[in-house]
């Protein structure tokens, strides 16, 4: 190995930090400055790849660099979650890069070196996330995040997209700042911020009054509750749809709504752990909510004409259903929480490519006029079914498998209604992508769709990808970078570890 | 030998400088900036050598460096004191002067065509009042330094637009009251003490903290040195004294001034009374907290319905001394630490976005908010980027030095267990998102109507202008990574 | 009674201390204004005159026929040196402001609060 494991964390945040300069730097030579971005999104993928191995024995690689605050240090931390969830980032960050450069010529889009910039800075933030070993370096990339992706969401300008973004600004600084609040609280409770699998063994054997922990885990869980779009905090999420359609494909189906749920899964299964959340009863106040949100979610969807909106409706309840996973509780929901962040990000990737594809192509972005569509962009309109059918559930695709998963434990913690709500969601997603295809598919089309052909190589080739692997990974779950083993050792380090990370 | 009157030096080397300015000037206009540059310069400087002897000394188990005037012993002379304390504040203040003196140099011909030698003699007489303040270990010495460097501040604001004039005077007034008032307080303290020395009396006062006489002269010092610091509801003077004054008085005063009157504070709470003293009749502390908190709402709500940079900057300054002071009154190490650790934050960050208002004003001829547009982008895009940094570092966004204060601040509040006010740090950075984003959307963004941004010249201010404020902000972020080891330091400058 | 007796001083200064506060905060002329800042000052000047006096005392140039071991044979100087830095400092603080209203005087020509006032609402835009 060349450079030294430890550093390996870090070094997959910074990759991206130093395309930034480079980026900038060459915004006269735009392949030039394409290429940066691809040259950092490579290295980035091949070193998180490089950490899968070690995550697979259940290593943790990386630790603390310095101290940020007072007792609180920077740490960099490669568990296999955060390997997990780098891996998807990093890995589809890969398809958006050339799905952007497509997409932004194909649009004549202003500002592209802003946008690539900001685009690296908030993958660098969301990998800093993932290997975020304490809750403070978390809330520093988190923060980060959130200012990076700023730009991204206002890019067009328009006065839909400022108002867009200051809603944004607003939820996700609030939100931050009470996550910033919560780990104050905690801070001075226990005097850590470490995560440790199944909970910080400071908390379990404390006196906490059930209030206060109470307090601690809402602030918190509104913290993160606003990034995983769980109701009544979503507003934001259809709002910043006003974005050009990669950013809403990786930051809005993968980085910044994942770093959401993510942060739910460390929140709740690393910070307070299982056991205390129970006995306070926590449990059951976010599968209230996320049962609520994606039975209403899905409710919503139905009524936008608008496809972003209709997928950005659909966002929100898919990520309900890995907050609920992970409010069960049971090795079966947590693992199919997993699992889900996992088929989720690559199907609602493919379906932001698809809607990105047929608007820079069509420039529709009605539902309503996408009659025969599919027959002038069949490449794009097949990947969009493999992914409508995979968010539905239906296998092979690995949307299957990780609502599957999803049910068994719902089955496990005696949770009936969950899975009433679950499979009525599950029916009301094909109720409202299935016309969708319908209709491009067995529609006439108009006149308008004359003259038309596929869209351009650079945005069909990575949407078909990404609804590839949402194939291979149905059949096949361990292809590849076996995410079905990584998740298994997730599992087994959240449920059967005492020790720390 | 040069440790022994290191604390006399500051003071020397700035009369003499101050001086040598007024001599010098007589002959070469040009001489005044470089020489009160170098004159902070030498300052900050000794500052360093101050703060590293300091700790020397007290990893060595070495008390304070205290030096009596003319040979006398104190507490019969008067005497200055070099300790953690006074160390840190004299290199924010002195630092801190020397990087805006010398940025100051670009804007001299828009400001000071006339009396260059002028100015900067009370500029560094200013500085050379604030300085003794820190230094002086003697309550009536900190007097005359107060209204040495009140007096120079009155004639350096009134330096400015057509009713610079006015604002100063109305400093001036109320200025005048609050030292006077400082003074009844310190007659008080001297008729039931008997001494004027700080470190004498604080050995006598838990004798007499008990008596309400004491209360009283407390109230008269904190409402004395609160007009100074600008304490909620006492900052009258402060908005429109930033406002009309030319950019250099402004970016110079803003930063410092009133840190220094917060040092006083500290100095005479947490020091010469302590935590018990303080509040033995009434629960002072408290009071000055909650009078801090509402400093603190009050500030940022007023900032954001400003539509003047440099008003909105000044209003800003109001919320962000209530951070400073309601640390200081939650009396405990954490709070303690992130309210120093924010004197240093923010006198780097209204040094630098004073410096960039300082920079529109120059080119633009006005700072009003309503004419930002994203022209500016363009036209300056390194005073925007400079701008940029040190806003965020005023919402107190990581990995920027202003969230690590606001961070400690949070935490002093659970400790004292003051929800209220851990309330009102939380939503106040909420309320300087609002202003900052607001200023930042104009610039960056362009609104649907505007012409094209890309039409405009870049119109940016020297090097010699740019480079001081990117300096700054850049240091923000440097010590927002290196910030842990600061607050160690200042956490162990807390009495116990 | 014999609380104010004994204190009188104290009363008389806190007398003198409104009348300053009165000018500078309810007289609408800046110059009045001045004068009430500096009978304020005058005020503080004695009340520490005041501390320092004692019944029977005198000034504390040593004299034979107190002997000096007898303290409150002499009045205590330390406060009066005091007040002689105040007064030089309450002197600058007025040729400042003096100073400052000769500016006023020269950019608006009139240095009432009222016409001031309006003279800035005419000019201002922000």
């Amino acid at each position: 190995m060349m450079v030294q494991s430890e550093f390996i964390p870090l070094l997959a945040v910074l990759v991206s930090l130093f395309a930034i300069p480079l980026i900038a730097l060459s915004s006269n030579r735009p392949n030039l400055r394409e290429a940066w971005t691809f040259i950092a999104a490579l290295i980035k993928f091949g070193l998180v790849v490089s950490l899968i191995p070690g995550a697979l024995q259940g290593e943790t690689v990386g630790g603390a660099l310095f101290e940020i605050a007072p007792g609180l240090p920077f740490e960099l931390e490669a568990d296999p979650l955060g390997v997990f969830f780098a891996l998807i980032a990093s890995g589809l960050w890969i398809f958006t890069s050339a799905y952007s450069i497509g997409y932004m010529r194909g649009n004549s889009e202003v500002k592209q070196t802003r946008f690539f910039a900001a685009f690296a800075m908030s993958l660098s933030s969301t990998i800093g996330v993932a290997f975020a070993g304490n809750l403070f370096t978390f809330i520093v990339f988190y923060e980060i995040l959130t200012l990076s992706t700023y730009p991204l969401v206002v890019h067009k300008e328009s006065d839909a997209a400022i108002q867009a973004a200051r809603k944004y600004l607003t939820y996700t600084l609030t939100a931050g700042l009470l996550l910033v609040a919560g780990a104050a609280l905690l801070y001075m409770e226990t005097g850590t911020l470490d995560f440790e699998a199944g909970g910080l063994a400071a908390l379990t054997t404390s006196t906490l009054s059930t209030g206060k922990l109470w307090v601690i885990f809402i602030l918190m869980f509104i913290g993160v509750g606003v990034k995983a779009g769980v109701m009544p905090l979503h507003s934001w999420l259809p709002s910043a749809m006003a974005a050009p359609t990669p950013v809403s494909s990786l930051l809005h189906a993968v980085a910044v709504v994942k770093s959401g749920v993510f942060g739910v899964l460390r929140v709740s299964g690393f910070v307070f752990g299982f056991g205390v959340l129970q006995q306070i009863g926590a449990d059951v106040l976010m599968m209230v909510l996320s049962a609520f949100t994606l039975t209403v979610a899905s409710f919503l969807a139905f009524k936008q004409d608008n496809l972003k909106r209709r997928l950005a409706y659909s966002t929100v309840g898919h990520l309900s259903y890995i907050v609920l996973g992970v409010s069960l509780m049971t090795m079966s929901g947590v693992l199919g929480s997993v699992l889900h962040i996992a088929a989720h990000a690559t199907m609602k990737i493919t379906l932001f490519f698809c809607a990105g594809a047929i608007y820079v192509n069509l420039h529709k972005d009605s539902i309503s006029q996408l009659d025969g569509a599919a027959k002038v962009m069949p490449w794009t309109f097949a990947a969009f079914t493999i992914g409508a059918m995979g968010l539905t559930g239906i296998p092979p695709i690995n949307g299957f498998f990780s609502k599957w998963t999803l049910a068994l434990g719902t089955i496990e913690a005696a949770q009936w209604i969950p899975l009433g709500l679950l499979i009525l969601s599950g029916l009301m997603n094909a109720g409202y992508f299935f016309p969708i295809v319908a209709r491009a598919y067995f529609k006439p089309g108009g006149q308008d769709l004359e003259g038309h052909g596929e869209a351009n190589p650079w945005m069909v080739v990575p949407l078909v990808s990404t609804a590839l692997l949402s194939v291979i990974f149905g059949l096949f779950p361990n292809a590849f970078v076996h995410i079905l083993d990584l998740a298994t050792v997730i599992m087994e380090q959240i449920f059967h570890s005492g020790g720390s990370l | 030998m040069i440790e022994a009157n290191l604390p006399a030096m500051f003071v020397v080397s700035y009369i003499s400088v101050a001086l040598l300015i007024v001599l010098a000037g007589v002959r070469v206009k040009q001489s005044a900036q470089p020489l009160a540059t170098m004159g902070a310069l030498v300052a900050a400087l000794l500052s360093f050598v101050g703060w590293v002897v300091v700790q020397a000394h007290t990893d060595a188990g070495f008390p304070a460096t205290r030096y009596g005037f003319g040979g006398w012993a104190p507490p019969i002379g008067i005497e200055f004191v070099l300790d953690g304390l006074s160390a840190f504040f004299l290199m924010v203040v002195n630092g801190v002067a020397a990087v805006v003196l010398w940025h100051s140099a670009g804007n001299i011909d828009k400001h000071l065509d006339a009396h260059p030698p002028t100015f900067y003699a009370l500029a560094t007489l200013f500085l050379l009042g604030l300085n003794g303040m820190i230094l002086t270990g003697d309550l009536f010495n900190l007097y005359v330094f107060l209204e040495i460097s009140s007096l120079s501040s009155y004639a350096l604001i009134a330096i400015g637009s057509r009713q610079a004039p006015l604002a100063a005077f109305r400093y001036l007034i109320l200025g005048t009251v609050g030292g006077t008032l400082y003074l009844i307080g310190v007659g008080f303290m001297y008729a039931m003490t008997g001494t004027l020395n700080m470190i004498d009396m604080m050995a006598i006062i838990p004798l007499i903290a008990q008596e309400p006489g004491v209360l009283v002269a407390l109230l008269l010092m904190i409402i004395g040195i609160g007009v100074k610091a600008a304490l909620f509801p006492l900052y009258g003077w402060l908005p429109e004294s930033y406002t009309q004054t030319n950019s250099i008085s402004s970016a110079l005063i803003a930063p410092i001034g009133t840190k220094v009157a917060a040092y006083v504070m500290i100095r005479i709470l947490l020091y010469v009374f302590g935590a018990t003293e303080l509040n033995a009749v009434w629960p002072l502390s408290d009071a000055i907290a909650l009078l801090a908190g509402a400093g603190i709402l009050f500030g940022s709500v007023m900032a954001i319905l400003q539509k003047n940079l440099k008003r909105m900057l000044a209003f800003s300054s109001i919320s962000q001394i209530g951070y400073i002071l309601m640390g200081v009154a939650l009396m405990n190490p954490l709070a303690f630490a992130g309210a120093l650790f924010h004197v240093l934050n923010h006198a780097l960050m209204k040094a630098t976005l004073f410096m960039v208002s300082s920079h529109l004003e120059r080119q633009e001829g006005s700072v009003d908010i309503r004419d930002f547009n994203d022209s500016y982008r363009v036209k300056y895009p390194w005073s925007m980027a400079t701008f940029t940094l040190a806003a965020i570092s005023m919402i107190g966004l990581p990995p920027m030095a202003g969230f690590f204060s606001k961070w400690m601040l949070a935490l002093g509040t659970i400790e004292a267990g003051h929800w209220i006010l851990f309330g009102v740090i939380l939503s106040s950075s909420l309320l300087n998102a609002v202003y900052f984003f607001g200023i930042l959307e104009k610039v960056y963004l362009r609104r649907s109507g505007q012409k094209e941004a890309s039409k405009h010249p870049m119109n940016e201010v020297s090097w010699g202008m740019r480079l001081p404020a990117l300096m700054l902000a850049l240091t923000l972020l440097v010590f927002g990574f290196i910030n842990a080891p600061i607050l160690e330091v200042l956490q162990s400058l807390f009495p116990t | 009674m014999e609380t104010f007796l004994s204190n009188y001083a104290y009363a008389f200064t806190l007398a003198i201390m409104c009348v300053g506060l009165y000018g500078m905060f309810f007289k609408r002329n800046l110059v009045k204004k001045v004068i009430g800042l500096s009978i304020f000052q005058a005020a503080v000047i004695m009340f520490f005159v005041s501390l320092a006096s004692k019944m029977g005392g005198t000034v504390p140039v040593k004299w034979d026929a107190v002997p000096i071991e007898m303290i409150d044979g002499y009045m205590n100087p330390l406060p009066h040196t005091l007040m002689l830095t105040a007064i030089v400092v309450g002197v600058a603080t007025q040729g400042v402001a003096f100073g400052l209203l000769v500016n006023i005087w020269n950019r608006f020509k009139t240095l009432e609060e009222d016409d001031l006032h309006n003279a800035i609402m005419e000019d201002s835009d922000d």
